[in-house]
């Protein structure tokens, strides 16, 4: 079915019966030739690419949940590509594009709206810093800007410019990010995944891996085994659950971030903005609410919820910048699990064992890689070697010494 | 979380810092073997990532700055038990 003006006109005067479910609930056969582990963003978005760019239809997705019960489900839909080492910039730049042309790509409403993203800077060393970053993000042919506090004080005149500590000196703009609604991606994926013949098959847990002559064979699940030539990994923040059921130990540790949504209020913050000495990043959904979230916990947990501290932490950042958010009231905070890897940067490759494959790593930045993610792992998984800009995201980086450390912060997850 | 720290009693987790799977304890012995790097790699790297019972390290930063292993559980936030890093880390071989 394909979505249209003239679909909704349609079925908007004949009573709304005509709407079908937008993907089947196939059983699962006993072979494919790919099998994707992990019904989330990043799962559905290489089965998108894979049925629809590289032609490979024969292929399952098994989500032990329902779709989109993940991070998918519950990140602050941040989309921008505003990286600065070349390890990582020219990949979430593709995905950018790729986010640019997704509704029309895969006719569903996604709401991506490009309505800027706003790193502020607090100092003169981190103006250079961020002066440095935007010139490696035009190498990329990404956009950058930067913006001085006399502009920003016209554009949010509420923020706190003079604070004592950290005042605002200005920021580097990026007007091509923004957000999207995060469900929709997931559903969009899905339905273009599934029109082209893949069995994305719900409730079905992956509880072993097999391996016969140190080649992956297939996987058991709790609807029985399944064979297939490739088993790709897709997790996010179960990698470490999952690949251990291939007896991998891997450079990744699962972490709690919290995200918070206060109550409705009029249009105030017309797009990203992030604090530049604290983690704070905030954005008003199309309801409303703020939407906004910080630092990690920072201890390993696969409890998708957190503690107070890290709540009050997050929300002095958010006093910082903007002392009105104070009057608004927190309706709601909830805890998505995080794949923090050893340097920060994440992981598209093969893993040792023939015919198995990892994505993950993306510690808290998955979201926004969503398409580029499965781009980048359908190639993979179809031509066998790596596409052009996630060439270094390889699992064998720190034997080899090529570590993608945005932050320099070093081989602890909970630092990035 | 409340940590029951075996010379202070219970103390707020927030007056910790985290430092991750107790394996960082085993620091290869002998860089001159010839598997040394992988070993190296492996220790520095690669980390135990279990969902339910972990061992792992916490600093006493604002404390007694004293290491500890705590046993806990990473679905329930349940802390079953935790020792002093240097006692575990001799009972391992280590500090001869």
């Amino acid at each position: 079915m394909q979505y249209s003006v003239f679909r909704l006109l349609k079925e908007g005067l004949t009573g709304n019966r005509g709407w079908k479910p937008v993907w089947r609930e196939p059983d699962p056969r006993p072979e494919y030739d790919i099998i994707i582990i992990g019904g989330g963003g990043h799962g559905l978005s290489t089965a998108y690419y894979l049925s629809k760019v590289f032609g490979r239809r024969n292929v399952a997705v098994l989500e032990k949940g329902w779709l989109g019960s993940g991070n998918i489900g519950r990140n602050t839909t941040i989309i921008r590509s505003n990286y600065l080492l070349e390890g990582n910039q020219p990949f979430y730049e593709f995905s950018l594009k790729l986010w640019e042309n997704l509704e029309r790509d895969t006719n569903y409403n996604s709401m991506v709206s490009q309505r800027s993203i706003l790193n502020l800077y607090h100092t003169d060393g981190q103006r250079d810093a961020y002066v440095r970053r935007g010139n490696a993000m035009f190498l990329s042919g990404a956009d950058a800007e930067l913006a001085d506090a006399a502009q920003l004080r016209k554009e949010l005149p509420y923020l706190d410019f003079d604070d004592a500590r950290f005042p605002i000196l200005g920021g580097l703009y990026q007007k091509r990010g923004g957000t999207a609604r995060h469900d929709a991606v997931a559903w969009g994926y899905a339905r273009g995944a599934d029109s082209r013949g893949v069995d994305i098959i719900q409730n079905c847990e992956v509880t072993g891996i097999d391996i016969k002559n140190g080649k992956c064979i297939g996987v058991q699940t709790t609807r029985g085994a399944i064979r297939a030539s490739k088993v790709a990994m897709c997790v996010a923040g179960s990698s470490g659950r999952v690949a251990a059921l291939a007896g991998m130990r891997l450079p990744i540790e699962s972490h709690v971030l919290q995200a918070f949504v206060s109550e409705g209020l009029k249009p105030v913050l017309p797009g990203v903005v992030t604090f530049g000495m604290g983690h704070f990043y905030i954005s008003q959904s199309d309801k409303g609410g703020l939407v906004f979230g910080g630092d990690l916990d920072g201890y390993n947990t696969y409890a998708q919820r957190g503690n107070l501290p890290v709540v009050e932490d997050v929300v002095e950042g958010g006093m910082a910048i903007m002392p009105f958010i104070g009057r608004a009231r927190l309706l709601r905070s909830w805890g998505g699990v995080m794949d923090m890897s050893m340097d920060g940067s994440p992981f598209i490759d093969k893993t040792h064992i023939d015919g198995l494959y990892f994505n993950g790593g993306w510690c808290y930045g998955g979201f926004k890689a969503t398409p580029a993610s499965g781009y980048c792992y359908a190639h993979l998984l179809a031509k066998d070697e790596p596409h052009p800009v996630a060439t270094q995201l390889r699992l064998d980086r720190f034997q080899t010494g090529n570590i993608i450390d945005e932050k320099g912060a070093g081989n602890q997850p909970n630092l990035h | 979380m409340i940590i029951n720290h075996p010379l202070l009693g219970p103390r707020d987790a927030s007056e910790f810092a985290y430092l991750g799977d107790v394996g960082i304890i085993d620091r290869p012995t002998d860089w001159q073997a010839d598997d040394s790097i992988k070993n190296f790699v492996e220790y520095g790297y690669l980390r135990d990532n279990p969902a339910g019972d972990h061992k792992e390290l916490w600093y006493h930063e604002q404390g007694d700055r004293s290491w500890l292993v705590v046993t806990r559980n990473t679905l329930t936030h349940e802390i079953s038990s935790v020792e002093m890093a240097r006692d575990v880390a001799r009972s391992r071989g280590r500090g001869k």
